[in-house]
């Protein structure tokens, strides 16, 4: 497949871009963050009386000079009614991190070398939820002829091609919860393997809806016990904790090969150094009971990033604040790193965000990158009392101060999907 | 200018996202109002759902115009 001495190429994160319950804007949400702030609230945008789970991560309406989200200032409003939610989020992320890049290539060169893989966990649930409406009402000859592109999870990837023009490969990863990284770590490779110069990556998500809390719900995988204080509904690691809570949302990334970035004079982020994935083969919503499918991600992240567990000082986790999830995941960054756990950082920035879903990876992703830029590590809210002790500090409450070069942040997906990506200082 | 017209105009500018003063009875959605193949389908639709007609296939097909539109709406209301 590929010539003799061929060698993988360096790829670099050049640009940032996120929407999300904390809001919208890297700089902004990553203040918000570090400050313990939460993004959860009661949901307001349908009635919930008969829903068990009536909290969520909503981004907030807003201008984008207020960190807020009005798709207007995007999209047209002709081309919104094509876009479910989710494809609007992932627009608007993507417009951050193109422009925070500097690469809007206008030749043909630089637009053919130049791809987009955005996934989505879910896709258009909304739409489809509201399309089926007409559907059960005898009215199926009024769906609208933009029901399935707008429902479509790569058509984030679509649309973001159509707007600036990027005509490399158009791509999307749609592997539940993990979809983020997947996205992140396929596209680094795409472009490491020399099929792109430049890849618009990340993932997007909009299930906040009768839907998506409905459907969680009835997998038993919300929490249900903090209606009344939703702030405190998210809170990975604690002996309290009772499921995730949903969130919605966007992170985009701009990854480019080294040499591309350096000759352009681009700022450079951070180095995307290993990237690992691995399947449970175990059960379609629970991770295998052993932690072995997140242990062998992560092992093989690192070993792909050529670095020892000694070597890495912060862990994103994907601490879901599931009763059994969070647990395991532990056990499994426990049994990776031995002793050299007990100077390892590891929190759940999902405790702020709630769970984005297939957007997760991404701005998690995100938050890795600025814990390197910043030397911080980001808290887990309402870690009061952990469910059992662990020698790995898991920032309970406040952010901490610490060396930060190289962080490995973690999703897992329902049907046994794993995948871990290293970031590393540049 | 007819009810019809009138109505017509208002869906068109309000699916298209164009100015009103675009909106001329010649004006044809694809040339000159930026309109693709699925908008139109949606327009007919819309025209449907406001008007209370049935627009078949092969007439949708032939309603380029605004005043395509609005002839073929005023003839079914006619009948």
């Amino acid at each position: 497949m590929f010539a003799p001495g061929f060698a993988p190429r360096r790829v670099v994160v050049t640009g940032m871009g996120i929407v999300s319950p904390l809001g919208l804007g890297v700089d902004h949400v990553w203040k918000r963050l570090v400050a313990g702030h939460s993004g959860i609230s009661a949901i307001q945008a349908f009635d919930v009386k008969d829903l068990p789970a009536k909290v969520a991560g909503q981004v907030p309406a807003g201008t984008r000079a207020e960190n807020g989200f009005d798709p207007s200032e995007f999209i047209p409003v002709k081309e919104q009614k094509k876009m479910d939610r989710f494809i609007q989020l992932a627009y608007a992320a993507a417009a951050e991190a193109v422009e925070d890049s500097g690469w809007m290539p206008e030749d043909d060169e630089g637009r053919e070398r130049t791809g987009v893989m955005i996934g989505s966990g879910i896709g258009g649930l909304e739409t489809i939820q509201d399309t089926a409406k007409l559907v059960a009402e005898g009215r199926a000859r009024r769906i609208s002829p933009f029901f399935i592109p707008a429902s479509l999870v790569n058509l984030a990837s679509g649309h973001v091609s159509i707007r600036y023009g990027f005509k490399g490969p158009n791509h999307s990863a749609v592997t539940a919860c993990a979809t983020g990284v997947h996205a992140i770590g396929d596209a680094a490779r795409l472009v490491s393997l020399g099929d792109a110069d430049v890849m618009v990556a990340g993932g997007a998500e909009a299930a906040i809806c009768e839907l998506g809390i409905g459907g969680f719900c009835a997998a038993r995988a919300l929490s249900t016990g903090f209606n009344d204080t939703p702030t405190q509904a998210s809170r990975p690691w604690d002996k309290q904790r009772d499921g995730f809570v949903m969130g919605e949302g966007s992170g985009v990334l701009v990854l480019e090969e080294y040499e591309h970035a350096k000759a352009r004079g681009a700022k450079i982020y951070a180095e995307v150094v290993g990237y690992g994935m691995s399947g449970d083969a175990y059960h379609i919503t629970s991770p295998s009971e052993t932690g072995d499918g997140a242990f062998r991600s992560m092992r093989n992240a690192l070993r792909s990033a050529g670095v020892g567990p000694e070597g890495v000082q912060y862990v994103n986790a994907h601490g879901t604040s599931t009763p059994m999830g969070d647990d395991l995941e532990l056990g499994a960054v426990e049994r990776l790193w031995g002793d050299a756990g007990a100077k390892l950082a590891m929190s759940s920035t999902k405790s702020a965000t709630g769970h984005l879903l297939g957007a997760a990876g991404a701005i998690e992703a995100i938050f890795s990158i600025q814990a390197i830029r910043t030397n911080t590590a980001p808290p887990t809210l309402n870690l009061e009392e952990p469910s059992r002790e662990t020698a790995i500090d898991r920032v309970a409450k406040e952010a901490q101060s610490r060396q930060i070069d190289v962080v490995l942040s973690n999703s897992f997906g329902f049907g046994g999907t794993n995948a871990s990506v290293v970031f590393k200082r540049i | 200018m007819s009810e019809v017209a009138d109505k017509v105009k208002k869906i068109v500018v309000e699916h298209l996202g164009v100015e009103e003063s675009k909106v001329t009875e010649t004006a044809s959605f694809i040339d000159d109002l930026g309109a693709d193949s699925l908008d139109t389908v949606e327009l007919v639709m819309a025209f449907e759902e406001a008007f209370g007609v049935e627009i078949p296939d092969d007439a949708a097909e032939k309603i380029a115009t605004v005043k395509d539109a609005i002839d073929f709406i005023e003839k079914q209301k006619a009948a």
